[in-house]
């Protein structure tokens, strides 16, 4: 769990004092994902290099798994944060190998032990560990690099992980196939994760919760779906959009309002002959740009063994009101 | 002290050596802008060739001056003249090449692609092109070499006076071979102080030039 | 197509130049005087070597710990003056270091090498600063969040991501000092530079070109030997620098 409690940091220059960050005080449980949203300049980074230290809190406490980090070693308890961020960082004169094993080497373990977590990590990766192993971080596309960014900061099985935009530089299509992946480690290894993004699609895809700020001040800290369905105020309103109905649907997948739907439809499934079909875990968002392409308005629901299990039409997306997600979206699609 | 003194007794003498000191370096620098601009862009556009001039052109440098000085002399003496004004301008011919022609080089090749796309698209010809996008844009880079040559050549056209071409170096040469030290002091002084001077100010005229491509890029 | 022909001319041309000149050289007599006076050259090698060593040896000491001490956070402010020091430095030209070192310290082997020593510190002391200072800062940033300390900051990933620069600086260093001390002879260093301005003041070319043919090849020879040490020594990450 990390609690931040009237965290402020001021920069005093010789004609003016800029308030970076102004009295934030909210926690993120253990095992979350918060995202820090906002537009550049509104302070996320600021608060997320405060975590380790990397800048100087003017006052307040920031505690980490119950320790407020001013009374630990920096040293050490940057050890004990796992860090990513946009431009990998990754050490050039290194191999993959090395900057995996950084942390993990500048707490002394063997080389047995190294070796079988950087196996471990490659494979987690989806990248094979001797193929890597030799190589530097030049030959690699700016999406294994990233990757090996996040297998450095969970090399040493930090149980917190802070990460400045580490998606933010990649191109659209692996971007959303790495977020996926992160998704998928994350319900493994379950880290309490701080994620600055500055992408709303991002935060609402990624984030357990989202906390968004403005000019160095938190506008309001709650789940994707709070944000979206009871935003608190005009801002938080404003940069959620428009869109934000349409957005707040990609936080359901099918199983959510399968689970709704009228028996009958479900027998008679078997007698149509439909040729759009989503999948349980496709989520609402897309499942309604099928049903809106399908001539007859409807499509049918098909489950992890190609069964259909059921028929959806437009109407069915009223029942959606008042519901909220069952679980996160692993949006496989 | 004795260096203000002997100043104020010699300062004709010393005017007339910076004016030889400054022609010398005029004249190679000039003669090197003259070719290496031209050559540096025509390799611009032939890589492999490139690569072996570069190569060619560092080992030039790597070749201490006074040695390449020693070579020039029997060389020219074939033709009549080995010592004096030839040799040592044919050697800083030499050595100001590598700094133009490398920035020349290195500065069309950087040219914004883009840019040069816009002016392909606009229907200009090579020549235009040439003229009137590359070298504009690659003015500030060029002007960077000429201004590492200028510097360059003054400090070996200072070693020229062993060989008998004159400049700020007479100075040096012969308070040495007179254990006159406060001979040696003015020259080395006069010299290290022009080549300074002429450092600053075509610092300066680099900083214009690229703050008015900074401007119009 | 073009290209290739211009590219064969002149790697013909200077072939032929290159014999040519040794051709030239033989017949006047420098390989003769060489090989009548093999113990005199030898020593005169050596003596150059020496100087140029000794005052190398001694740059590269003094220069890289300087400049990894200016770039550290606490002695920040002493950046640019050694920046400046350093491109003020290389500006004045070589033979006038000599001569004014000369006439404080006069003529002798010691003044030569301090008189080298002073001008070879400055492109080691240029590059080590440029070199720490042009890494990319989120190789930096990533240090210290993930916990190296300051120390393994330095020896870790600022010393081997700048060594590329050092290590060129070191090179271009020693190279202009091959040259720098063949004037050393002037003021008393002696080294190969005798041979070169005896041969100039007595018109002998054969005597001359003794002395500069070996400083030449001195110098170039150097300037590839350094350049494959480097190949060996930087991290093999980085080694793509090197390719261009």
């Amino acid at each position: 769990m990390i609690r931040f409690q009237q965290v402020t940091k001021i920069y005093e220059s010789a004609n003016k004092t800029v308030k970076a960050v102004n009295n934030i005080t909210f926690q993120v449980e253990e095992g979350q994902i918060c995202v820090f949203l906002g537009p550049s300049g509104c302070g996320k980074t600021t608060l997320l290099r405060m975590v380790n230290r990397l800048i100087p809190i003017t006052s307040g406490t920031i505690e980490v798994n119950g320790k407020e980090i001013h009374s630990l070693d920096p040293i050490a308890l940057r050890r004990s944060i796992g860090y990513v961020i946009q431009q990998t960082g990754l050490f050039p004169n290194m191999t993959i190998e090395e900057n995996i094993c950084v942390v993990p080497n500048l707490l002394g373990w063997d080389r047995v032990k190294m070796k079988k977590r950087y196996n471990e990590l490659m494979e987690m990766m989806g990248l094979n560990p001797d193929e890597y192993r030799k190589r530097y971080p030049w030959e690699l596309s700016g999406g294994q690099q990233q990757r090996i960014g996040v297998a450095r900061a969970l090399a040493a099985d930090p149980p917190v992980m802070l990460m400045d935009e580490p998606f933010g530089a990649l191109d659209p299509i692996i971007r959303e196939r790495i977020q996926n992946e992160f998704l998928r480690i994350q319900k493994d290894v379950k880290k309490t994760i701080l994620f600055v993004s500055h992408d709303l699609d991002e935060a609402i895809k990624l984030g357990d919760t989202i906390a968004l700020f403005r000019s160095g001040e938190l506008m309001q800290h709650g789940t994707p779906d709070e944000i979206l369905s009871q935003p608190k105020n005009e801002f938080v309103a404003e940069f959620v959009g428009s869109e934000r109905a349409l957005k707040r649907l990609s936080l359901f997948t099918m199983r959510d309002l399968v689970s709704r739907l009228n028996p009958a439809d479900r027998k008679s499934a078997g007698k149509r002959d439909l040729r759009h079909t989503v999948h349980m875990d496709t989520n609402l968002r897309t499942a309604l740009s099928v049903l809106l392409s399908s001539p007859t308005g409807e499509a049918a629901v098909v489950d992890d063994n190609g069964q259909i299990s059921g028929v959806v039409s437009i109407a069915d997306f009223e029942r959606l009101t008042g519901i909220h997600p069952s679980e996160r979206t692993s949006a496989v699609q | 002290m004795e260096v203000i003194l002997f100043l104020q007794d010699n300062w004709r003498e010393m005017l007339q050596l910076t004016w030889e000191h400054l022609q010398l370096v005029g004249l190679a620098v000039g003669v090197a802008i003259l070719t290496g601009v031209p050559f540096g862009i025509y390799i611009a556009q032939r890589e492999s060739l490139a690569n072996l001039v570069m190569a060619v052109a560092g080992i030039i440098m790597t070749i201490p001056s006074i040695a390449l000085f020693g070579i020039m002399i029997p060389i020219l003496s074939l033709i009549g003249q080995g010592i004096g004004f030839l040799p040592a301008f044919l050697a800083l011919v030499l050595y100001s090449q590598l700094p133009i022609i490398r920035n020349t080089y290195i500065a069309i090749k950087n040219v914004n692609p883009e840019m040069r796309d816009a002016a392909i698209g606009m229907g200009m010809t090579a020549w235009e092109r040439l003229t009137k996008v590359e070298i504009p844009l690659a003015l500030p880079v060029i002007m960077a070499g000429v201004r590492t040559a200028v510097v360059l050549t003054i400090g070996i056209g200072a070693i020229a006076a062993y060989i008998g071409a004159g400049g700020l170096g007479e100075y040096i040469a012969r308070g040495i071979s007179t254990s006159y030290t406060t001979m040696v002091q003015a020259g080395a002084l006069a010299v290290s102080i022009l080549a300074l001077a002429i450092d600053f100010l075509l610092g300066r005229i680099q900083k214009r030039l690229s703050s008015q491509t900074a401007k119009t890029s | 197509m073009r290209g290739k022909i211009a590219e064969r001319l002149i790697r013909a041309c200077l072939f032929l130049v290159v014999i040519a000149f040794l051709g030239w050289a033989f017949a006047t007599g420098a390989f003769q005087f060489m090989l009548d006076n093999l113990d005199d050259l030898l020593h005169l090698l050596q003596q150059h070597l020496k100087l140029v060593g000794l005052s190398s040896l001694l740059a590269v000491v003094a220069a890289v710990p300087i400049g990894i001490l200016v770039t550290r956070p606490r002695f920040k402010k002493f950046d640019w003056l050694a920046v400046n020091a350093a491109n003020i430095g290389q500006t004045v030209p070589s033979l006038a270091i000599l001569a004014l070192v000369m006439t404080y310290l006069g003529i002798g082997y010691v003044t030569a090498v301090f008189a080298l020593w002073l001008y070879s510190l400055l492109p080691i002391l240029r590059n080590t600063i440029a070199g720490i200072e042009s890494i990319n800062p989120s190789i930096i940033d990533a240090g210290q969040g993930m916990g190296m300390t300051p120390s393994q900051i330095l020896w870790k990933l600022e010393i081997p991501n700048a060594l590329f620069a050092i290590l060129a600086g070191i090179r271009t260093s020693i190279v202009i000092n091959v040259g720098t001390a063949a004037l050393a002879f002037l003021i008393g260093g002696g080294g190969l530079g005798d041979l070169i301005f005896t041969g100039i003041s007595l018109n002998d070319t054969g005597i001359m070109l003794s002395g500069a043919l070996p400083v030449t090849l001195l110098a170039i020879l150097l300037d590839v030997v350094l350049g494959k040490m480097e190949k060996w020594i930087i991290p093999k990450g980085l080694q793509r620098h090197l390719e261009t």
